[in-house]
């Protein structure tokens, strides 16, 4: 299994659609090989489309807001005193997370396909939030899956998809979270994929949607590239890249120009849910050594029982709540280009205080898992390294968790 | 597979008259004890038998179907018990076809060299795995066939005319051809001629296939597609399992009631 240099990480799949030959796929009911591969077809001449790409081009500029700043965080760098802490605050673009870039572009292909209904899942209810605002823009019908448990822990953001017309589909089979949010949400499509698009709110499901996502969050690394560039001159010598880890989009985001470096360069990080410290349950598939197995049309590490009945997952963050993981991310593992740790509920909480305290920045809980990683191993490092962390989401809709959980400690 | 027990089974109907019965049914609901009771007295009356592995992610299944697998899982039901209930009810009914039908990651795990293998063991007669369409279950379905086994082809509505005259050409002695967009047990939202229509694009491509059509066939809906080789009821079958658990009836009891007025329907 070995990465290709020069090519997107989104486009090195087999004619299958597998990457390093096992991960990803399409495992998929018959009624969903037609639209799926409509979608496919669509999505292959637009990416190819000048028209599309500046259209594109606009909505990110002018609607999402590109690009997110830069910052340098100078207080809680002194405070640990070793390697430079960075952020990319991706929690900038409208909407406040990492998800509107997803949305946006599926709303692009909606349009261009002529659908007028657009269904979406949200663990966190940002990749929710921001498909509503992005159909409410384009002037689609959407309706959201969300577990039950989800809706009551981010209210904030069903408020938001509700102010934007959205209907959210409460899902209360399973552990009533994201995955069964995602399930329901198949199984919506297989019953009106003729005048419905679906969009997968991570690079997750059946290979066509990895590669949409994929292609839509790396504008974070284009952008960060050049900011790079412009701050420091050159690519700096010692760098790490910190993202948490869910579904894998925003970490895809932010890696995917950086891929092609060598790992001693550039090391990309990626940060698990570890959930609760005391709690045998967690969302890590990737850190905490799961077996392969298919999950929502793809095959990646899935937190599964010997029997192949997928686990329950526990985590303070709802965005990371999830069995599986991104089947890009299992190849970036297998292929050792990025390594992949996990942060617990506690540690993540811990990370959010300390950042807050330090700096004017409000990461959520999902980035506070990357944040918890930083400060872990920043201390060590020497001064000349630069670790920068994607804040990719804006604590806004953790308001009530953080109330509860920071009284009560 | 000429001489495959499934074939026979839609001879027999013909012979009668009428189109095959198939009755689905989730292993393990609601106990081991009790489906296996459920499967025996049905196949008095249903021409093939379906048996579902239980799934907890299940991604085309509707609710009814949805509830009778978590109340498996709930209550124990292992991919080794499946086969044991099958090797059970075939040690009784041995003219009987089974047909299992699931979720390939259950397959993944199991192994599917080791999967064929007990399905050989425990006479299986037939695969259904929901999620792995063709062509990526080339290989899967050739094994099956090595092993005697029917790998069933999946058809909707959605299957562009190439796509049709492929899986045709792959499939072996049956097609399920799913009536409509829908995950099992929606209501029927399409007209039984349309339906049938589709139907026969699919069998005068190849007339000796065995074409069933499921998805939305109840009591009220299935004298309307009587024309078709076979006809598939499942949903409105574990409704009836969770109806008679809610109302403390005796479900074994109200499934054969249920089973004989569908055949009944069709005769």
């Amino acid at each position: 299994m070995k990465l290709k240099k020069g090519i997107p990480l989104i486009d090195q799949h087999d004619k299958h659609g597998f990457w390093g030959g096992k991960f990803g796929g399409s495992y998929i009911p018959e009624t969903l090989k037609k639209p799926i591969e409509d979608l496919t077809n669509e999505f292959q001449k637009l990416r190819k489309n000048k028209k599309f790409l500046k259209k594109k081009d606009f909505y990110f500029k002018n609607y999402v807001g590109s690009p997110t700043n830069f910052i340098k965080l100078e207080n809680l760098s002194n405070y640990l005193d070793g390697a430079q802490i960075w952020a990319k605050v991706v929690s900038e673009a409208n909407g406040g997370a990492h998800k509107i870039y997803n949305a946006t572009v599926h709303a692009l292909i909606c349009k261009a396909m002529g659908k007028k209904y657009i269904i979406g899942d949200t663990g966190a209810g940002y990749a929710g939030k921001m498909l509503s605002m992005a159909a409410k823009k384009f002037g689609l019908r959407c309706k959201i899956f969300m577990g039950a448990k989800d809706i009551k822990r981010q209210k904030p953001n069903c408020d938001a998809m509700r102010r934007n017309g959205a209907e959210i589909v409460p899902v209360y089979s399973g552990s009533q979270t994201l995955v069964d949010a995602v399930s329901e949400c198949m199984r919506y499509w297989v019953s009106n994929c003729d005048n419905t698009h679906m969009c997968v709110g991570s690079t997750v499901g059946p290979n066509i949607f990895v590669k949409i996502c994929g292609w839509s969050t790396a504008q974070i690394s284009k952008e960060l590239k050049a900011q790079l560039k412009e701050k420091f001159k050159k690519i700096p010598k010692k760098l790490k890249l910190i993202n948490c880890v869910g579904g894998g989009s925003s970490a895809y985001g932010f890696w995917s120009e950086f891929i092609d470096f060598n790992k001693k360069h550039i090391e990309l990080i990626g940060v698990e849910a570890g959930g609760p410290k005391k709690s045998l349950l967690h969302a890590a598939p990737l850190s905490r050594n799961a077996k392969i197995g298919i999950l929502h049309g793809a095959a990646s590490y899935v937190c599964q029982n010997s029997e192949g009945q997928i686990h329950e997952t526990e985590s303070i963050s709802a965005g990371l709540d999830y069995p599986g993981v991104s089947p890009i991310h299992c190849f970036l593992k297998d292929t050792k280009r990025a390594r992949y740790t996990y942060a617990t509920d506690e540690e993540a909480l811990n990370a959010y205080q300390l950042v807050t305290r330090f700096e004017k920045l409000n990461p959520s809980l999902e980035p506070s898992h990357a944040f918890a990683e930083a400060i872990k191993i920043a201390p060590k490092l020497s001064k000349d390294t630069i670790i920068i962390v994607n804040s990719c989401g804006d604590a806004k809709k953790d308001r009530d968790i953080l109330k509860e959980r920071l009284v009560r400690n | 597979m000429k001489n495959s027990l499934i074939n026979q089974s839609f001879e027999n109907a013909k012979k009668e008259n009428r189109p095959a019965l198939l009755t689905f049914t989730v292993a393990g609901d609601n106990t081991k004890k009790k489906s296996l009771e459920i499967l025996k007295s049905i196949s008095d009356y249903a021409d093939i038998c379906e048996v579902g592995f239980p799934h907890n992610t299940p991604i085309a299944d509707g609710g009814q179907i949805q509830t009778s697998a978590y109340r498996a899982i709930k209550n124990g039901i292992k991919i080794n018990d499946v086969f044991s209930i099958v090797r059970n009810f075939k040690r009784s009914k041995k003219d009987k076809p089974v047909i299992l039908m699931g979720y390939y990651n259950m397959v993944y795990q199991y192994n599917e060299n080791k999967f064929i293998s007990q399905c050989k063991k425990s006479k299986v007669d037939g695969l259904i795995i929901v999620d792995l369409p063709y062509p990526e279950n080339k290989i899967f379905a050739a094994k099956c066939k090595k092993n005697n086994i029917n790998f069933i082809q999946l058809i909707s509505p959605t299957t562009s005319k190439l796509r049709l005259k492929k899986i045709i050409n792959d499939s072996h002695d049956m097609i399920y051809y799913i009536s409509m967009l829908s995950t099992t047990g929606g209501k029927l939202k399409v007209s039984a001629k349309e339906i049938i229509t589709q139907y026969q694009i699919i069998k005068n491509h190849n007339k000796s296939k065995n074409v069933v059509i499921g998805f939305g066939i109840t009591e009220k809906t299935i004298k309307s597609l009587k024309k078709a080789d076979g006809l598939v009821v499942g949903s409105a079958i574990c409704k009836e399992i969770t109806r008679s658990i809610k109302k403390r009836q005796n479900t074994v009891t109200n499934v054969i009631n249920l089973v004989k007025r569908l055949k009944n329907k069709i005769k």
